[in-house]
């Protein structure tokens, strides 16, 4: 069952992003790559790593299809035709894809008990948390506690970016909106 | 049993992709979208029931929130034109850079 899920949701996965390619109309882009999201969070969680999906989740259908069409409102809404077929980006996308799957080739199996990972600090910690801390998720449990300075300055980081950015469009707003009640 | 129901989820997932894709108005596309959340929030909840283990329930949860407020997103950018600046000029005016604001809305 867990082998039919994975085969129809990655076929799924191949079908939106040759559709991504294929469609022209760039708001049906911006919806199928936020299908797209949805699928990768969706076999995020068949992996049993739940944080990761709702990340992916959040950002890839959430945040980012909403700056995606807000780019849409200030740029076009059709992608235009390219002229001629170049090879170059081909060659890279392909070179980039065959180096990455080769490095795969390394990795222990998926799930395997003998991998690193599973060896040496994760049995200490799944062996600890449960009676340092008492949450029933491992990985909360290492982002939030053990790690929680670490979490604590991604959080003022991502923040720092938001106030940021906030200030940019706040700016340019207000900016556009002064120049049409001068212009009027 | 969950898995007939997870085959269903399936078959459902494809029409509405189908529909993404092919769907002529935009509005077709926007229900699409929004179902394949829907879609994607009730597989959640089978997996766990298929799995044996319904922890993730919660997580589903989140998810519809994220669908609803990213559908509720899109139709304010059709409603406004813009996401941030929802400045009040009238649909269809000329603005300072002699611009129509509301020159897709046919497509």
């Amino acid at each position: 069952m867990e082998l039919f899920i994975n085969l129809v949701l990655f076929s799924m996965l191949v079908v939106t992003a040759v559709a991504i390619l294929k469609m022209r109309h760039l708001f049906a882009v911006v919806m199928l790559s936020g299908v797209f999201s949805l699928l990768c969070a969706l076999l995020f969680v068949t992996l049993d790593a739940v944080d990761v999906a709702f990340t992916e989740a959040a950002v890839g259908a959430g945040i980012s299809t909403v700056l995606m069409l807000g780019t849409m409102a200030l740029t076009a809404r059709n992608e235009k035709m390219p002229r001629d077929f170049s090879f170059i980006p081909l060659a890279v996308v392909m070179i980039t894809g065959a180096v990455l799957i080769y490095g795969t080739l390394d990795m222990p199996d998926f799930g395997s008990a003998t991998s690193p990972a599973q060896l040496h600090l994760a049995t200490e910690y799944l062996k600890q948390s449960p009676s340092d801390i008492g949450v029933p998720n491992v990985v909360t449990a290492i982002l939030a506690s053990y790690r929680g300075y670490d979490t604590l300055g991604e959080t003022v980081v991502v923040f720092t970016a938001c106030v940021g950015v906030l200030m940019l469009i706040g700016n340019l707003a207000r900016r556009r909106r002064k120049d049409e009640e001068g212009a009027e | 049993m969950f898995a007939v129901a997870a085959i269903a989820l399936f078959v459902g997932m494809i029409i509405v992709l189908i529909r993404l894709y092919a769907g002529p108005t935009l509005y077709d596309r926007v229900l699409a979208g929004n179902a394949f959340g829907t879609y994607t929030v009730l597989f959640i909840g089978i997996l766990g029931f298929l799995t044996g283990r319904p922890d993730f329930l919660d997580i589903a949860l989140l998810y519809a929130l994220i669908n609803f407020v990213g559908t509720i997103a899109i139709l304010k950018y059709f409603r406004y034109r813009a996401i941030g600046d929802t400045s009040p000029t009238p649909r269809g005016t000329p603005t300072a850079n002699g611009r129509l604001k509301d020159q897709g809305a046919k497509s």
